[in-house]
């Protein structure tokens, strides 16, 4: 009962004071956050302001070498020093990530793309696995290409299915990076309609992303940051009224753009 | 000029038991060698494991900057000073396998880098141990990528092969020598020995690529 009440109080990703370089360059300052269940917190900000690197620290894909991150109850990284090997392969096990390029498995089929985490880290039977794996294709709407190669995907189609196999380690957080920046225009909707989907369900989600629409849409918070978080309110604040120059120059340069 | 390949016709089947031999040699050379280079082609991709990255490098360093032949004598006139004596087919296989390693592990551990760092990523991502992801995600990709070159090291370890004659090994450029020192017909015997191992060469590049077509078509794993 106890664990019940914390896991619905505590937040899923909570980030103190971080900050990360390479080499010289400091592209985190001091940046904290924190994501409740449920909540859906979309990440703007202009091309090299650390979206990307803010979302890689979160499941230790970058080790940033101040400040902590506590995911799902644990910590994952506190001033350089991550969780032990296991833990942390434990850990990424309920944070499913999504890539701007996809990255599927191309010498695996779909299937295979979805089942091959659930059939090695979860103990899974094929069976099972493969059960499971057939109804996420379903609710991406792939089912029908269950037995193709990612390569005769279209990018929409791999983004999919690339969704569909971090869903099938049953995370409790979806990291989403830019996951509709390298589609062509028209198959951008079919991947930001499963996200919508999922926010609905009550996924946990930190997006980058530069679809405006879909965050005053489906974000319950947006953050703006370039190399520290500038602003962050709830979208409508944030698109209608924003307070700080940084954020209407870069709002004004996206809405032009599109 | 008059050519006479008789000794040749006459010497056919020694010449066929070498060209067998020359085949064992090679075959298990080229086991030792995927093995070997496998391991060390693995042990240069991260220069922060210290001891191993070093002490595969300094095998690449050695192996390619010293003549095969030298390696050889090594083996077969050298560790007998230790008191090991191996046999010379042990010799020159261990050799030879041994000298082929050094580029195996060039090959592997370049078909390796060529895989987009994506895939470990989201290998990684989903939980995989590092290990894992190599086994399942990386390994299969890069072994598809391995195959030409691969094709090309085993065709050169086939021909490298006719060293070992040197050891006293019966492969077919020793049963050569042995038809010209009593027919004295040195250019028949050795125009019929750059035959036999040509047909060998071909048909180790013929068999990869078919392997190769096979896996493309088979989408590698399973
Ligand atoms: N592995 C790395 N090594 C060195 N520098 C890096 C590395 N990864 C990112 N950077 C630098 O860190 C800065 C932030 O990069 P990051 O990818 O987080 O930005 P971003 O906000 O995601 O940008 P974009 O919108 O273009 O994706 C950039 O200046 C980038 O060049
Ligand atoms: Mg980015």
């Amino acid at each position: 009962m106890t664990s019940a009440m914390t896991s619905t109080t505590a937040p899923i990703i909570d980030i103190r004071n971080l900050s990360k370089s390479f080499g010289e360059t400091e592209v985190l300052r001091d940046v904290s956050l924190s994501v409740r269940p449920s909540e859906v917190v979309v990440i703007i900000g202009p091309s090299g302001s650390g979206k990307s690197t803010l979302l890689r620290c979160c499941n230790a894909l970058e080790v940033p070498q101040k400040g902590a991150i506590t995911v799902c109850e644990t910590e994952l990284v506190r001033d350089g020093v991550v969780l032990p090997e296991k833990q942390l392969n434990a850990l990424r096990t309920q944070v499913g990530m999504v890539f701007q390029s996809f990255n599927l498995f191309p010498h695996l089929s779909v299937l295979h793309n979805v089942t091959v985490g659930p059939r090695m880290l979860s103990g899974q039977s094929r069976d099972e696995a493969e059960a499971r794996a057939m109804e996420l294709l379903e609710k991406v709407g792939l089912a029908n290409k269950a037995t193709a190669h990612p390569a005769q995907l279209s990018g929409g189609q791999k983004q999919r299915v690339a969704i569909a196999r971090a869903l099938a380690m049953k995370p409790r957080v979806m990291l989403f990076d830019e996951p509709t920046s390298a589609l062509d225009p028209e198959l951008v909707g079919e991947v930001l309609g499963v996200m919508k989907t999922l926010a609905e369900e009550g996924m946990t989600m930190l997006i980058v992303t530069h679809e405006m629409s879909f965050a005053r849409d489906v974000a319950d918070r947006v953050l703006v940051m370039d190399g520290e978080i500038i602003e962050e309110g709830p979208p409508s604040e944030i698109f209608l009224s924003p307070q700080h120059a940084r954020t209407q120059n870069f709002l004004k340069s996206v809405l032009t753009r599109s | 000029m008059n050519l006479d390949f008789s000794p040749v016709w006459q010497g056919w089947p020694y010449l066929m038991q070498g060209a067998l031999v020359t085949i064992e040699v090679t075959s298990s050379a080229l086991l030792l060698s995927v093995s070997l280079g496998l391991l060390i082609g693995i042990g240069r991709l991260n220069p922060k494991r210290r001891v191993i990255y070093g002490l595969a490098s300094a095998y690449v360093t050695f192996i390619r900057g010293t003549p095969l032949l030298v390696q050889l004598f090594l083996l077969y006139f050298g560790l007998p000073q230790f008191n090991i004596m191996l046999p010379a087919f042990v010799c020159g296989t261990l050799g030879l396998g041994i000298y082929s390693a050094a580029y195996v592990s060039e090959i592997v551990r370049g078909a390796i880098q060529s895989i987009d760092h994506g895939q470990v990523e989201a290998a990684r991502s989903i939980g995989m141990s590092s290990r894992q992801a190599m086994r399942v995600i990386i390994l299969p990709q890069a072994a598809l990528r391995m195959i030409p070159p691969f094709g090309n090291e085993f065709i050169a370890l086939i021909k490298n092969s006719a060293l070992v004659s040197l050891l006293t090994i019966s492969d077919l450029m020793h049963e050569a020598q042995i038809i010209i020192s009593t027919s004295y017909r040195s250019l028949e015997v050795y125009l019929a020995v750059a035959f036999i191992y040509l047909i060998l060469t071909n048909a180790a590049g013929f068999a990869l690529r078919l392997i190769e077509r096979r896996m493309k078509a088979g989408g590698i794993l399973q």
